[in-house]
């Protein structure tokens, strides 16, 4: 096909949109890179964008030293990995009964999930009630609320419709019960759709620090996420009573910090473009059935 | 009967074993706090319990209907979802756009793998990094101070009146990438031989695009406008909790953050339940009414 003079203009024009687009991206997240390598006293001086100028390693063995940090990554990688388990099991068990239409008491269960997605308790009830059951300040506060998803229930029922259901019998002819069924037929079959919300769920468990200024007063169950939300406010507040003494310190350690955080982000990095047509089809298939 | 149907369930025992923890975990953890919401009719106090509390009628409620920081809360709230839909919400369709009309495939790989990245880097991080960006010695005024654009570096995280326009173009840099999916997917849909009669008609691309690609994603856009309109009172708050300070309290305190600071620092449960329930009711009515407008202008409901 040929393409016309404005068609080229079209076409150049927006290859131009999407190289400054990425710019927009890529640029500062290399800056933050670039900072983590170069030396923290040297950083306050400015002017430090596309090269270290004062390269060191420092801040990273820094953190690798500092066992607090290393506690709040254990933490973390647990709850991510427990977390993605359980709501896999639960909320998979849930759906693979729910794909069954002569479930006894599956309408008034869909009624029932459908009322929460448009009312909740809200933020003060749910705390009254994560309190009451003796969930604060235990592991399993990370865990036991985020087990069950109905949205995500939605999501592997209508996965698990469109397998043949003669595969299901064949297996059940040999004797397996449903169990059985779900874990050696249905859970190897539904690999994308497991991989889209696992991925959905890890990045949630891993990213969050809201339950953790909610619910967690002990240091030692601090995710990373919550452990750098505390240096990160406490050091805006050091900033603004203009603790001027603190001020050399302070900005050593803000390198430290860009090295924690590169750190705390580059395993989802790493991870979520292999899982990309996943999660964009399971995006569809939760966005368009229900 | 009610033998039989105990027979019924028994036969499938097995199936109700593995319906029942999701079912126990959604009572519990969704049901419960919705009973919850009486405190908001009491003077709750935690000694005293649920059944203990004083009941109070209205009281929380006309308490910050008479409340000044209420007010102020509402304002900034608004004013920062407004600005988002304002900004963001054109934004993704444009960039859903110009991505779907790259014609280099390993290019739009990289351009939608790249956009999609600020999505899932966490608040926390964003924040720490938006700190150093927006320094005096930061990326952000260093480019400004260069293109004398400005003379003296800006505080844009001091300074109450820059904070709106900080929330919304940071919320905007982190996720208009992940908007451009659903788009995207409804753009695959459109059937290809629309593109090649309008090109045989001598249409340019623009015309396709206005012509073809935009009503093709008329219904997704009309579903994510009334979604954003229904949320319009649920700011961010993983992003205010990082970004916020003393200096910018004044402009960046939301309806979330407000709640949570009233219930969970001061103590205060039951008013601060009172606004979670008014914020509820009004969101409920206000995607009632984009749904009805929508419904208008597009000849169909989305719900």
């Amino acid at each position: 096909m040929k393409l016309t003079r404005s068609e080229k203009v079209f076409d150049v024009c927006n290859i131009v949109f999407m190289c400054f687009f990425l710019a927009i991206i890529l640029f500062p997240l290399f800056n933050i890179i670039v900072l983590s390598f170069n030396d923290g006293l040297d950083a306050i001086k400015g002017g430090v964008f596309l090269w270290p100028r004062k390269f060191t390693l420092k801040n990273y063995q820094t953190i690798l030293k500092d066992t607090t940090v290393y506690r709040a990554f254990a933490v973390t990688a647990a709850k991510t990995l427990i977390g993605i388990a359980g709501h896999l099991f639960i909320t998979g068990i849930a759906g693979y009964a729910m794909s069954k239409p002569y479930l006894i008491g599956r309408g008034m269960f869909i009624k029932m999930g459908i009322i929460t997605m448009y009312f909740s308790g809200g933020m003060i009830p749910t705390f009254l009630l994560i309190k009451a059951l003796g969930l604060t300040n235990t592991f399993w506060v990370y865990i036991v609320p985020t087990l069950f998803s109905f949205y995500d229930m939605i999501i592997l029922m209508n996965f698990f419709r469109n397998i043949p259901i003669s595969m299901e019998e064949s297996a059940e002819i040999d004797g397996a019960n449903f169990f059985q069924v779900f874990l050696k037929i249905i859970f190897p079959l539904s690999m994308p759709v497991f991989a889209t919300i696992a991925l959905f769920h890890g990045v949630y468990q891993w990213n969050d620090f809201f339950t953790a200024k909610l619910y967690v007063t002990d240091k030692e169950l601090f995710p990373i996420q919550y452990y750098l939300y505390q240096v990160l406010t406490s050091q805006a507040a050091a900033s603004t009573a203009k603790a001027g003494v603190y001020v050399a310190k302070e900005f050593t350690t803000k390198s430290i910090q860009l090295a924690t955080m590169v750190v705390t982000t580059l395993p989802i990095i790493l991870i979520y473009p292999f899982l990309q047509k996943y999660f964009i089809s399971g995006m569809l298939v939760g966005g368009v059935k229900e | 009967m009610i033998k039989m149907r105990f027979k019924k369930i028994l036969k499938q025992w097995q199936l109700q074993v593995m319906i029942w923890p999701g079912i126990l975990l959604l009572v519990v953890f969704a049901f419960i706090p919705m009973f919850g919401l009486m405190i908001a009719f009491q003077r709750y106090h935690p000694l005293d319990g649920f059944l203990g509390s004083p009941a109070v009628g209205l009281e929380n409620f006309a308490a910050f209907l008479k409340d000044e920081d209420f007010y102020r809360v509402l304002t900034n709230t608004l004013a920062i979802s407004l600005l988002k839909l304002a900004i963001g919400f054109p934004f993704e369709i444009f960039l859903a756009i110009m991505i779907y009309e790259l014609k280099m495939g390993a290019f739009k790989r990289v351009v939608q793998t790249v956009s999609y990245l600020p999505h899932f880097i966490s608040w926390v991080v964003l924040g720490g990094m938006l700190i150093t960006w927006l320094g005096g010695d930061g990326l952000l005024n260093s480019a400004l101070l260069w293109l004398h654009a400005i003379k003296e570096p800006v505080s844009f995280l001091g300074k109450a009146d820059n904070y709106w326009l900080v929330a919304v173009l940071s919320e905007v840099w982190k996720d208009a990438g992940w908007g451009t999916i659903l788009y995207l997917a409804a753009m695959s849909g459109i059937d290809p031989g629309l593109y090649e009669a309008a090109t045989i008609d001598g249409a340019g691309r623009v015309q396709k695009i206005m012509r073809i690609t935009l009503p093709g994603i008329a219904g997704i856009i009309a579903l994510m406008f009334v979604l954003r309109i229904g949320g319009m009172l649920g700011a961010n708050l993983d992003q205010v909790l990082i970004l916020q300070n003393p200096l910018n309290m004044t402009r960046s305190e939301i309806i979330d953050s407000y709640v949570y600071h009233m219930g969970l620092s001061k103590g205060d449960f039951s008013f601060a339940t009172a606004i979670g329930i008014f914020t509820s009711a009004v969101s409920v009515i206000l995607l009632v009414i984009a749904n009805f407008a929508t419904k208008k202008i597009n000849d169909r409901p989305i719900f």
